[in-house]
Parts: structure tokens; sequence; C-alpha cells
């Protein structure tokens, strides 16, 4: 599962990065193994994706959101 | 005694103001600095140096660092911030406080760059920052258990209602600094236990203080390293050996600082900001986002806005610029009629004059566009544009940003070009100033309405639509393909090799600060007046002296014209006619036999010169030596070739709506007797001003915005060969269709 298999307000746990050099900018802003992200919404035309990652609302691209595995928390 | 040695102690003192992008950090260094602020460039480089005096203090200089979410450098911002901070620019030594302004309503993430700057080894003052934002977001700060926890001295303050200010001025003069914090957290083993030995080996090029980060630092980015290749061979050998060793146990050494540091900050978060509200519940900010990114309503606020701005930049400036130009016109004639000598009051009218002119035109669409820009990225409406716009803008390699510059430029291409600032991305930024001045701005209408008013028929497409409509709009149009196209070919071949991810924050709405937005007015229109405005004027004066040199004499045949007209007078005078008509006649006469020289002048100085040297060049665009020299002289300002092509058509003063000059272009002849203007060579021209990079007004600005004449020289050339290209095969291909 990717964060893009989330639906608008749901909320999960980031397992890694299914990759294997991820975008440090996108780690130093927080989205890390363990960190609980939000999708908060899609841009209206689709792209980009707006995240809410330890307390703040960051935006990212699909392309870059697509390489973030994760976790539901619920179950 | 006691008070001299403490003057003692700060005497010379730099501090460093380094932070977030959105956390107030601009507004903090106003509130030290005042307007003692200076302004310029990192040596070589686009990236802007704000140095300032801390008020009320001749001893402390303040340099605000550009906002940076990390120390290791990605981007060219926070490498200069980094290199500052570890003392490594020419000229400038490491400073001796730094201050970390932080949003404390985004404590985590804005700890991040603080636990940073502590492993530099200077001391630190932490500004908590917006600690209104963060008490009605239901956070409470416990702010001396943080600063046991960090080991550095802790401001709390809202920068945006003056509050804290004083404390933080008073610990900044303090002459005792604070003591270095110590490292807190702890890097993964594997990594830490090969960092001694990389770290002796910069014993002697590093001091003790900064050895471990600039180890960390190499160990991770090539960038960095890179520096090291020649200085420290063997540093540089066995960093890169330390990194295959790593990748052998397969450890994420890559990641292993992020990790180490949040695995620290987010235990320490939890426990020092304390919410007691239901982290779900919905903020004003996530409802007002809910409407203004909403799917339907977001795109149609964000037209809306974009409309209000176009509309301001158009029209509501022209008022202000109206005044200007007649401002300008009134000096004139006063200079003129105090100023014996012609030469001198030429000078000074039509060279210096027009040339300050040139430069205080654009102040009004300057101000207006920063208001709104001011508006839109002190509110946080900014990012929300860019959030929105980016899809689309994507697909042709820029980002969602990029939408406002670009569409600045239909205005002007100045203000357009300066607005580009707001990108945060290098690249986007440079590609944006790239193809800005494609869009069709303001000085080109009175183009497009002259020539198409001469040339195109009326009548109506589909009954609908009047050619000449469609004209001006294809105007647009071609220009705007072109910027986008140009845009396309510059992400996908000239910058290929940049990463262009997106990461951009979308801050908390706040509620706009008419000071912050002014001082940021003040600080771009200043910006531009001092920077760009120098190169303008020397232009104009260098423009104005080829258009009057070299002086030559009249052919005689004037002066012939000249007494003729005079006996003329004295002959109806002397035979009793109307002495009154007879005056008006000789006055129009002699008018007519001045504007006649004026266009016998021109002809014959350089820039008549160098129209008829680029008619062979221009021939097979369908343009004669009068449009080259025309073309030519409105490299000022495009609206300019109207007065040039008056001045050569022997019009006198004349604007894009003069009947007499419109005739005159349709009536003028080559030897042969074929028109010099066909609707063709009209929509020739027409093509050409739209690609054309006629106007040294952009270049100076582009020059100022990327700090080098690389840019602006290959602008300069895309444009016109661009221009030139489409002009050839529009009138080559109409002349084969006999369209001529």
């Amino acid at each position: 599962m990717t964060i893009l298999d989330l639906k608008p307000g749901q909320v999960s746990r980031v397992v890694n990065w299914s990759t294997q050099n991820p975008p440090a900018r996108l780690l130093e802003l927080g989205i890390l193994p363990g960190t609980e992200i939000e999708l908060v919404r899609y841009a209206p035309l689709g792209d980009p994706i707006d995240l809410k990652v330890r307390g703040y609302h960051l935006s990212i691209r699909k392309s870059e959101a697509a390489l973030v595995t994760i976790e539901d928390i619920n179950s | 005694m006691q008070l001299e040695t403490e003057r003692q102690g700060v005497s010379g003192r730099r501090i460093a103001l380094i932070g977030n992008p959105n956390v107030g950090k601009t507004t903090v260094f106003n509130l030290l600095t005042g307007m003692r602020q200076k302004v310029g460039n990192y040596p070589g480089v686009t990236v802007e140096r704000k140095v300032g005096r801390l008020s009320g203090e001749d001893q402390i200089d303040i340099i605000d660092l550009p906002g940076s979410y990390s120390l290791s450098p990605k981007s060219l911002d926070e490498r200069i911030a980094y290199d500052v901070l570890m003392g490594r620019l020419p000229g400038e030594e490491a400073p001796d406080l730094v201050v970390c302004v932080v949003d404390a309503s985004n404590l985590e993430r804005n700890l991040y760059l603080v636990t940073q700057v502590i492993d530099l080894g200077l001391p630190v003052i932490l500004a908590l920052n917006m600690t209104d934002a963060a008490e009605s977001a239901g956070v409470q700060i416990d702010v001396a258990l943080l600063k046991e926890r960090l080991g550095v001295p802790i401001v709390s303050m809202v920068a945006s209602k003056n509050e804290g200010l004083g404390k933080l001025k008073y610990l900044m003069r303090q002459a005792k600094l604070p003591a270095r914090a110590e490292r807190h957290w702890s890097i993964m083993p594997v990594v830490d236990e090969k960092l001694p030995a990389l770290m002796a080996l910069l014993s002697e090029e590093v001091q003790e203080k900064g050895r471990f980060i600039e180890t960390l630092q190499c160990l991770t980015s090539d960038l960095m390293l890179n520096v090291w290749k020649d200085r420290s061979p063997e540093f540089y050998a066995a960093i890169l050996e330390a990194r295959e060793q790593l990748e052998q146990v397969k450890a994420p050494y890559l990641q292993a600082e992020i990790i180490g540091r949040y695995a620290w900050l987010g235990p320490i978060t939890a426990e020092v900001a304390k919410r007691h509200k239901d982290p779900s519940e919905r903020s004003l900010s996530d409802r007002i986002d809910a409407i203004v990114t909403h799917r339907i309503a977001g795109p149609l606020l964000f037209g809306l806005l974009l409309l209000v701005i176009f509309q301001a930049v158009f029209s509501w400036a022209t008022p202000a610029m109206d005044a200007i130009e007649n401002g300008v016109v009134a000096l004139g004639i006063v200079v003129r009629s105090n100023v014996a000598s012609p030469w001198l009051s030429d000078l000074l009218v039509d060279g210096v004059i027009a040339g300050v002119g040139n430069v205080t035109i654009f102040l009004p669409q300057i101000l207006l566009l920063f208001f709104f820009l001011g508006l839109m990225e002190d509110t946080g409406y900014m990012a929300r544009s860019a959030f929105i716009m980016d899809r689309l803008m994507n697909r042709v390699g820029l980002s969602g940003g990029s939408v406002v510059p670009l569409l600045s430029s239909f205005a002007c291409a100045i203000p357009g070009i300066m607005a580009a600032r707001t990108l945060a991305n290098p690249r986007d930024r440079l590609i944006t100033i790239m193809v800005a001045p494609l869009m069709s701005c303001s000085a080109r209408l009175p183009v497009y309405t002259l020539f198409i008013a001469a040339f195109l028929p009326t009548g109506t497409v589909l009954g609908l639509f009047s050619y000449q409509g469609v004209a001006m709009f294809s105007m647009y149009l071609l220009g705007t393909v072109l910027s986008f196209f140009a845009a396309w070919v510059l992400s996908r071949f000239v910058f290929k090799g940049d990463s262009s991810f997106f990461a951009m924050e979308l801050p908390p709405y706040r509620r706009p600060r008419l000071r912050q937005i002014f001082w940021r007015m003040i600080d771009r229109a200043k910006a531009f007046v001092v920077r760009a405005g120098k190169i303008i004027f020397w232009m104009s004066i260098l423009l104005w002296f080829m258009a009057r040199y070299p002086s030559v004499e009249l052919d005689p045949s004037f002066e012939a014209r000249r007494s003729s007209v005079q006996e003329t007078y004295e002959a109806s005078v002397a035979a009793g006619g109307n002495g009154e008509a007879a005056a008006l006649i000789l006055e129009a006469s002699i008018q007519q036999l001045d504007i006649d020289a004026a266009g016998y002048r021109i002809e014959r100085s350089f820039i008549g010169m160098l129209g008829h040297g680029l008619e062979p060049v221009m021939r097979p665009l369908g343009f004669d030596w009068k449009i080259s020299a025309g073309i030519v002289s409105a490299f000022v300002a495009r609206e300019v070739i109207i007065s040039a092509l008056a001045t050569i058509y022997s019009v006198g003063d004349s604007d894009e709506n003069s009947p007499i000059l419109r005739e005159k272009l349709k009536a003028d002849r080559y030897p042969d007797g074929s028109p010099v203007y066909t609707p063709l060579v009209a929509v020739s021209l027409l093509v050409f001003f739209v690609l054309a990079l006629q106007c040294m007004s952009t270049l100076a600005i582009a020059r100022r915005e990327t700090n080098t004449w690389k840019w602006p020289a290959v602008m300069w050339l895309y444009m016109t060969g661009l221009a030139y290209l489409f002009s050839l095969v529009i009138y080559q291909g109409g002349m084969a269709l006999g369209l001529g």
C-alpha cells in the first residue's frame, strides 16, 4: 500500500520508501519510517496532494507519494 | 568602566539569523534592523545577501540567511547558509552568534534545523516565534523544559505583534555569549564508529567544532565532498571508502543523520509541546482550505484573483504612469526653456530626463504587483495557488509557482521577472525568468494597435469576431504558446539534469500585516531602481546619442526652402494680404521644415546607419531600412518604434492612433513603385514584435535577478532568433503563396 491508496482524511503510518534513494528533502521534511501521515486532499486537478505530517501540511506530487509504502494503523 | 568592557565585548559582533521558510524570519530581521539594511548578492550567485545593523547599536551586524529547511545543502540558498555559518565564504568569518527563528506551531520540523545549527558549535539563541499561532492551535509549549533539553537560551515571541523583541535584543547585546550546547542525538552505531577516524583527517583544515557536521555532510553528499577532492585527497578517499563499506553492510547511511535527529526530536517535541485540543478537530485554516483548494471553487477563486491582479497592473497603474510621463515631458519643457545651449538641453531632456523617465515609469506596476504578491505570500495563499496550478504547469516542465510571474508578464516582464523570486526551486525560477518576456506585455500593445489598424482589413470572421480583434488575440496567443514551448525545451534539454521534484509547505492562513507588505514593496522598488535602473539609464543615454549623432549639416535645399517660405510670407504681407493668416502659414511651414530636418538627420544618424546596415539582413522579413532603424530604436522600449517611425516619416509627434502616420506608412513606396508596407509585411513585423526581446529594461532586470550577463544574453539570442525565424517563414511563405 502506498500513500496514494489512502482516501482523503485517512491516517496511516509510513513503513518505508520503496526506492533505494528517496529524495533527501522529503526525509528532512519528516517523512520517515514510523511517521504518521494523513492524506488531506488532492489538488483540484488531481495532482499534487496535501499531506499532514508531524503537525503541518506538506504538498508533494503523486509521483513521489507513490514511493512511500504505508500500513493501516486502525487494524 | 564595566560598561566599557561590555561595549568592547560586542564590538564588531556578527549575528546570523536562520530559520525555515515561513517562520517570520524576515519580520524579525526587519524589526531588529529597522530600515538600516544593505541588500546585495553573494559573489557570483543569485542568492540575495541581506545585512543590517541592530537598531540602537553601532557595533552589531545581523546577517539574514536565506530560508532553509536543512543545513545539508540541496539548494544554492542552503549552500550559502551553510558556508556562511562555517565561515567559508571569502571575506566572511563565521558569525559569533546564531539566532534560530522557529515556528512554535510547527515545532518538530523546525527543530530539525536547530539541532544542525547546534552541531556547528556556534553559540545559539532560539527565537520561538508565533507562540500565538501555537496557542490558538491548542499547543502549549513548556519553554523551560525545551531550554533544558536543547541547552540554548529561548525567547518566546510574536514578531508580527512586536512581542518579545526587547528580550531578544537584550540577549543579542550581552557581552557574554551563550555557552555552546552539546550534541544530544546519536547516529546509528554502524555510521558512528566510522566518524572519529574520518574527522581526524580534517584536523588541520576544519576547526574542532565544525568537524563533525562537515564529515557528516561529506559522507552523504557529493556536492560537499567534491570541495575536498583537491584540498585533502586523503579525506576524500577515506570518505569514498567508508561509503563503500557502509553500502556493503547495507547500512542506510544516507538517511542516518535524518533518522537520528528525528528519533531524538520526536519524543522531545511530544514532551515539550502539549496538545490540549483533539488533534482531529479541524482548525480554521483547514476549513478555509476546504474552500480555497476545493475542486471547483478553488480554481474559480484563483482565476478571479488573477483577474483582479491583472486589472490592477494593467489599468490601475495607468494614471500613475501617465502622470510620470507627463511629468517627464513638463520637466523637459522647463529645462529646454532655461538651458541656452541646444546641445546641453538635448542631452538633458532627451538623454538624462528621458532616461530617468524610462526607469520610473515601471514603478507603479512594480509596486502594485508586489502589493498583491505580498498579500498572497503573507496570508499563505501563494502556496495554495501553486498547489492548484502545479499539474498544469508541470506538463511544460514548470511548477505551480510560475503562474503568477508569467501572468504578471502580460502587463510587463519587469515585475513578472522579479515575481519569480517567489519560486523556491532555482531551476523553476530560472526557466520562468527566461520565458516570461515572451508573454505579450503592455508595451507591445501600441505596436499591435498601429499596424493592425493600418494594414489589416476590417470585417468579421463568422460575422462575430473582427479580423483585427482576431489578429490581436493571435498575437497574445502566439507569445503564450511559445513561452510554454520554450519552458518545455529548457526543462527538457537545458536543465534536464536538475532535480525538479516538488515539496511545498502549505503554511496556515494568517492575517496579512500591511507593514510587512509595504516593506517588501519598497524593498523590491529599491532593488529595481538601484540595480536595473542604472543599466536602463545609461542605455537610454546611449540610444539618445545614437539617434542624434553624428551631427550632419542639413542639405542646402533645406536652407533654400526656409528662405522661400520666408519670402512667400514677406511677399504676402507686402501685398497687403491677411497678415495673421500668412503668419500661421509661415509657422506651419517652418514646423514642417523642422520635422523634415529631423527625418533627414535621423537617416544619417548612427541609428539610421544601423537601419541601412541591417536592411540586407531584414529584407527577407520584408523590412526596409526605416523599419530596421525603428526596430533598433525600439530597444529603449518597444513602443518607441512608433515615435521613431514618426520622426523618420516626418510626421512630428504621433501616437499609435495617429491617422497621419498610418496614411504615410500606407503611402510609402520602394523606388520600383511597390508599397513598403503590405498586410504581409505588417503581419511579419507584428510577429517580430511578439517574439523579439526588444527591451533593454528586461535585459537589465534579468541581469540583476540572475546575477550574470549569461542568461540575459541567452534570452536575447533565443528570442531574437525565434522572431527572425518566424518572420522569415511568414514573409517568405506568404510571398510564395502570392500574398505579398
